[in-house]
């Protein structure tokens, strides 16, 4: 019996960092598979978004679910000013280009954010319903991470039925299949990344909030997660919600096992996997032949 | 779109066939600013004696930065794991000397460009059947593999910890390594930078170099002249590789120690930021980007350190959005624009 609690716990507990990696990424996932922009910043506006939830809480006792609507929504409106002000003047550029003025944004906002609010990590105060345990039955669990993986499957099915039931979720299918023709029948392919841009990154924002408790947030974030979300999006293939989804998943469980049972070659094995996928099936596991 | 270029060629080298020739016969020769750098880098022995490992630091982030400057700038290999290649040369001569096994430092510079070599041959061989950002994360996903392998094998490589107080034998049996004074390091290290920069100059003009030059300009048109590609990408990227090692084992070698900082992303990021701060391809950017990225952090990364990540910042942004040939290409574009003031006036 024990050792099924124990199984569960470390599943809960995987599947529930999945899901935080599943909602941060989602968005980067999408603007590379529409654009084939290396957006390495990313994880800058989930951070970002993470310091906006957690300042209003701390600060201005706004309750939890108000603040991550402030973050989603502030952090999507800054982004549009960023692309259309930067980003759309390197869609055309080499990846290179790209990289270098992703990182130079993931610099500026790491500097900025020591600067206005300070090096120190910043604690989520969650809400008092969120921090007890939750009883399943068979074993109780923080009731925080049920939540996570509540709110990360609420998402999914959302994008999904968003992304195959509605006119823009064809729109952004067609566009990431083969832009050129999506162009030529019609789509406005810049408003259609604007919009999507705009969206990921609030989904980040809302990423960074939910998960401030499980990542830590502090103004070193942005870089300490890069890989890691570029491994997801990488393995799940590029403007893929479900790939995002599972990958996520994958990738969240394998981490905590790993981290739990072999705390030091752990990130080995993460490493090698996605090296060996990507050379088995350079388009991630989800994602088209080109 | 071929016929085009055909044509375009054909009347361009009809017009000027002497200046076409000229150009190319004499793309290699030295010339008059050339010695400059290296009798600077004299004058800085004896001007600031007090500032050599600072001196040394720089000389080795040079010799590193034109090792990437060879697959990135010249083969258009994009990469953000170049440490891994730094690290291999650093732990070999680290490992070597920890254990006893090989101390003496010129022929252990040699042992890190084979290792270092090797690595960069076998990932090349794999890595470099992608492109884009899968190579991208392929690259970030090898020197991640490396750092935590030497991470865990703590039995030869320290760990965490790392390596310090590594036995390097003194330079020709005379010239002592002094952690406190790096006189030595410091020549030593321009002596090698020297050897490894005329190696590299002599690569970049010989067809061998055109060739990679060519695949990164248009990769298609190269394979349809016949020029083996992927083969060319990845002896460049063994050889990049190679002298990358080297860095890593005159920057182990010159401070007696080393750890995992040499593998991190954070070095790779830096090496990748000091090459496009002084202008890739250029083979002179490396010079020019280790001095003003490494005198710019020295004075202000202590005093100002968040300023300093948010000028860097926004110093990328700026080359990436409107001067992407870095310092250099800002140079040669004023000195071009001098040049044609001068015509017309």
């Amino acid at each position: 019996m024990s050792s099924v609690v124990e199984f569960a716990n470390t599943l809960l507990g995987g599947v529930a960092a999945g899901m935080v990696l599943f909602i941060v990424s989602v968005g980067l996932s999408i603007t590379l598979g529409l654009m084939g922009f290396v957006n390495l910043a990313h994880g800058g506006f989930a951070m970002i978004g993470g310091y906006i939830v957690v300042l209003t809480m701390n600060r201005l006792g706004v309750p939890f679910i108000a603040a991550l609507a402030i973050g989603f929504f502030s952090v999507a409106a800054i982004s549009v000013v960023f692309e259309r002000l930067l980003y759309v003047r390197l869609y055309r550029a080499s990846e290179l280009d790209q990289v270098l003025f992703t990182i130079g944004l993931v610099f500026m906002m790491i500097a900025s954010v020591t600067l206005i609010v300070g090096p120190e990590t910043q604690p989520l105060n969650l809400p008092s319903w969120m921090q007890g345990q939750f009883d399943l039955g068979f074993m109780t669990y923080r009731t925080y991470s049920l939540v996570l993986i509540a709110v990360g499957i609420v998402i999914m099915l959302g994008l999904w039925l968003g992304f195959e039931r509605t006119r823009m979720g064809a729109q952004i299918r067609a566009a990431v299949d083969n832009r050129r023709m999506a162009e030529s029948l019609g789509i406005n392919i810049t408003r259609l990344f604007t919009l999507t841009f705009a969206f990921g990154s609030g989904m980040a924002a809302l990423g960074g909030g939910l998960g401030a408790e499980f990542l830590g947030l502090d103004p070193q974030y942005p870089l300490k997660y890069l890989v890691i979300f570029l491994i997801v999006v990488a393995v799940g293939g590029l403007g893929r919600v479900t790939g995002v989804f599972f990958a996520a998943l994958i990738i969240g469980v394998l981490d905590f096992a790993l981290k739990k049972y072999l705390p030091q070659g752990g990130t080995v094995f993460i490493y090698a996997m996605t090296i060996l996928l990507l050379l088995w099936r350079p388009q991630g596991l989800f994602g088209r032949a080109p | 779109m071929s016929i085009d270029t055909n044509t375009g060629v054909g009347a361009a080298s009809g017009m000027g066939t002497s200046l076409a020739a000229r150009t190319l016969a004499a793309r290699h020769r030295l010339r008059w600013w050339e010695p400059l750098p290296w009798l600077l880098a004299i004058g800085f022995y004896f001007a600031f004696p007090r500032y050599l490992g600072f001196g040394t630091e720089m000389l080795i982030t040079i010799l590193f930065a034109i090792s990437l400057d060879l697959a990135l700038g010249y083969a258009g290999i994009i990469t953000l794991g170049h440490a891994a290649f730094f690290g291999a040369g650093a732990y070999t001569v680290g490992i070597l000397a920890k254990h006893g096994i090989w101390t003496e430092p010129i022929t252990g510079l040699l042992w890190a460009a084979m290792v270092a070599g090797l690595v960069g041959l076998a990932s090349g061989l794999v890595l470099l059947r992608t492109t884009g950002l899968t190579l991208l994360m392929l690259t970030i996903c090898t020197m991640g593999l490396l750092e935590e392998l030497a991470n865990m094998g703590a039995e030869y490589t320290g760990g965490f910890d790392g390596l310090d107080s590594l036995p390097i034998q003194p330079v020709f049996g005379v010239f002592e390594f002094d952690v406190l004074y790096s006189t030595t390091q410091y020549l030593y290290v321009l002596g090698v930078l020297l050897v490894c920069f005329v190696f590299v100059r002599t690569l970049v003009y010989s067809p061998f170099g055109h060739s990679l030059t060519g695949i990164r300009e248009n990769t298609l048109r190269m394979h349809a002249v016949g020029a083996p590609v992927r083969m060319r990408l990845v002896v460049c990227y063994a050889i990049s590789a190679a002298l990358a090692g080297v860095a890593g084992a005159l920057w182990a070698q010159a401070n007696a120690y080393v750890n995992l900082s040499v593998l991190g992303l954070d070095r790779a990021a830096t090496v990748l930021i000091v090459l496009v701060l002084g202008g890739y391809g250029r083979l002179y950017g490396g010079f020019v980007g280790a001095i003003a990225y490494m005198v710019l952090s020295h004075f202000l990364s202590k005093l100002y350190p968040s300023a300093w990540q948010l000028g860097l910042g926004l110093m990328l942004v700026v080359i990436a959005l409107f001067a992407r040939g870095g310092i250099l290409g800002i140079g040669a574009s004023l000195w071009h624009g001098h040049d044609k003031q001068r015509d017309a006036s």
